[in-house]
């Protein structure tokens, strides 16, 4: 398999601050990668040094073969990129805002009308291309600039944040329209988010991005899978009750751990065990608000290490 | 579809020249803006005013002034009751303004709309869009500093009867440039601020402050450091120091130009000496003598212009894309 996006050892401080610290990531040509991690994470940081607008403080990248720091120009043609809180001008239309975007891609008059009319439709936009942009709500203006990044008929299309701050049917929208993009138009996507569970849906494979490092990598369903014989429930009980002390240790419960919210706790039990330590829990006559087995190791993961980050901060 | 994939030569051609896409949409910008609207109607009552109480001045004296060399371009130069001041003061006072408001928020306002980081990803070079948005921003300058010429001039035929000679007419343009660059220095200026000063409120503050400094408090500014640098024993001395520091001034250069570029019988820019006037033919100059008289106050300018763009240049280089 050839790579879209490689680097190696790529880093960038900020004065003291590491903002990407010796970073190893391989994209697959025409896979959906998903860059998850809290905010201040390091990701958008990333995707600038990808795009060469961003200079990197060591290490080397390649986009689609090129080195962004050499050929700045040249990535950004074969690149489209959608920034987290995309803007626009508001005094334009949807249409003639694409219209700048196709001038500063260097497209050509007659072909390029057609081609805006193409995305547009593409990302659902058909109807409202000719109203002001300022009309548009929060969910439009993120499909115009998916439209604005397709213009240029990218082989790799990097979005950042795009889910943020949109309503969920929204979310849905977008997901889908980045899942098709990707199967029709064969192009390779990098996206970065901090909501796990809207991501995964789409990925091929993620990468959990904590304070500038991958702590995580792989396909979702693999690492879903895990290959520890345990498992976590998320049990609520009310804020008064000491769940650690009701459920002395037994052999099919190993730990039980208070959570940050009040009254949650953390059971790690024996895989397949959630419905035994549900009947426990009501011969116990508590009353038991939540009981909720987390879905995976990556969930587990993820959260654990936001906590981590947390905690440190 | 291999033929159409333009030539590597094609491709560099096409890579430069990117700015004039900037600015293409810019002027487009501007032109349509509530913005531009506003300064023209304003400056255009202003200026109608000024050419008004100018043309008065000038059918009292116009009988018994047949020598008077250059009428016409006295339009631009004197004034009568009730306006304050002649149209090259108002185009001194109101010009930097102009800059200020082209350039203040060229930068800024791309950052807070989010539309920075979207631009730059598409194949652009950073500093085209500075050049794009100084070229457009002084396009429009020099459309509205044009147009406000011909406007008056257009006056003044209509009321005075004066038509212009040729002569005047370069001397006309030639000072319209010099005011087009001064407007400049202070749109480089405003850039330079908007890059340096993230808010776009605050760059706009910071900028009309300067203007406000040199404009209104110069002459003291410039007479107190003329101390520093002043012989006591030399009591010209001070005056001299005075007029060399008045000149890093925009306003100092463009006075000084618009003397002599409007008027053939000034010979010198700044101190004149009885020294050096002492016997002189009283003549009229030529315009290429003129402007080899003021050619250091126009060159002046320009690298004014020159240093704010490469400090702007500079800065927005090194600045990180995000808001």
């Amino acid at each position: 398999m050839s790579f879209t996006i490689i680097t190696e050892q790529l880093t960038k401080q900020y004065g003291d601050r590491t903002a990407v610290d010796h970073l190893d990531l391989r994209v697959g040509d025409g896979r959906i990668f998903g860059l998850l991690g809290p905010n201040g994470a390091g990701k958008t940081t990333t995707i600038l040094m990808l795009l060469g607008l961003s200079e990197p403080t060591s290490g080397s990248m390649s986009v689609l073969g090129l080195d962004p720091r050499r050929d700045p120009l040249g990535v950004k043609r074969m690149v489209g990129y959608l920034p987290d809180a995309v803007g626009f001008y508001t005094n334009l239309t949807g249409r003639q805002n694409l219209r700048y975007t196709a001038a500063l891609n260097r497209l050509d008059k007659p072909e390029s009308e057609n081609t805006i009319d193409e995305v547009l439709s593409e990302v659902g936009l058909g109807k409202d291309g000719d109203r002001n942009v300022e009309e548009y709500s929060r969910g439009m203006r993120q499909r115009l600039g998916i439209a604005d990044a397709l213009l240029k008929a990218p082989r790799l299309l990097i979005l950042d944040e795009p889910t943020a701050a949109i309503d969920p049917e929204g979310v849905h929208e977008i997901l889908g329209l980045v899942r098709s993009l990707a199967d029709d138009r064969g192009v390779t996507v990098l996206l970065s988010s901090h909501l796990l569970n809207q991501v995964q849906a789409i990925c091929d494979e993620v990468a959990v991005f904590v304070n500038g490092k991958v702590v995580v990598q792989g396909p979702p369903h693999e690492l879903v899978g895990g290959e520890s014989g345990s498992e976590i429930v998320e049990v609520g009980v009310g804020s008064t009750v000491d769940l650690s002390s009701i459920l002395a240790p037994e052999a099919w419960i190993s730990a039980t751990s208070k959570t940050r919210i009040p009254g949650i706790w953390e059971v790690t039990v024996e895989r397949g065990s959630t419905a035994r330590l549900a009947r426990t829990l009501v011969d116990e006559h508590l009353d038991v608000t939540t009981i909720k087995r987390l879905a995976a190791d990556l969930d587990i993961a993820y959260r654990h290490y936001f906590e981590k980050v947390d905690a440190d901060a | 579809m291999l033929d159409t994939i333009p030539s590597h030569e094609q491709q560099v051609m096409r890579r430069r020249g990117g700015w004039r896409i900037v600015a293409r949409k810019e002027l487009g910008d501007y032109l349509t803006s509530a913005r531009f609207g506003i300064l023209i109607a304003m400056l255009g009552v202003v200026a109608a005013g000024a050419v008004y109480a100018a043309s008065s001045g000038i059918r009292s004296v116009a009988p018994q002034a047949q020598e008077v060399p250059a009428l016409f371009l006295k339009l631009f130069t004197i004034t009568s009751t009730p306006m304050p001041f002649p149209f090259v003061v108002f185009v001194a006072f109101f010009a930097p303004l102009l800059g200020i408001m082209f350039g203040f928020d060229a930068i800024g306002s791309e950052r807070s709309q989010g539309t920075l980081a979207r631009v730059l990803s598409h194949p652009i070079h950073r500093d085209e869009v500075i050049i794009g948005k100084f070229v457009a921003g002084l396009s429009v300058i020099a459309l509205m500093l044009g147009s406000l010429v011909l406007l008056v001039s257009g006056i003044g035929i209509f009321r005075v009867g004066v038509v212009p000679s040729f002569d005047e007419v370069i001397r006309l343009a030639l000072w319209t440039a010099t005011a087009v660059a001064y407007s400049g220095t202070w749109l480089a200026f405003a850039l330079l601020m908007g890059i340096l000063v993230k808010k776009t409120a605050t760059a706009a503050l910071a900028t009309s402050s300067v203007w406000l400094l040199l404009t209104v408090f110069g002459q003291f500014l410039f007479g107190g450091m003329s101390r520093f640098f002043a012989n006591p024993s030399d009591p010209g001395s001070a005056l001299k120091a005075e007029v060399m520091i008045s000149r890093f001034s925009p306003l100092t250069l463009f006075q000084d130009a618009s003397t002599v570029l409007l008027d053939p019988t000034q010979r010198a820019v700044g101190l004149v000496t009885t020294s050096s006037v002492d016997r002189a033919i009283l003549s009229k100059l030529s315009i290429g003598q003129s402007m080899s008289v003021v050619w250091a106050e126009v060159v002046a300018l320009i690298a004014m212009i020159g240093i704010a763009f490469a400090l702007s240049f500079i800065y927005f280089m090194r600045q990180e894309v995000r808001a």
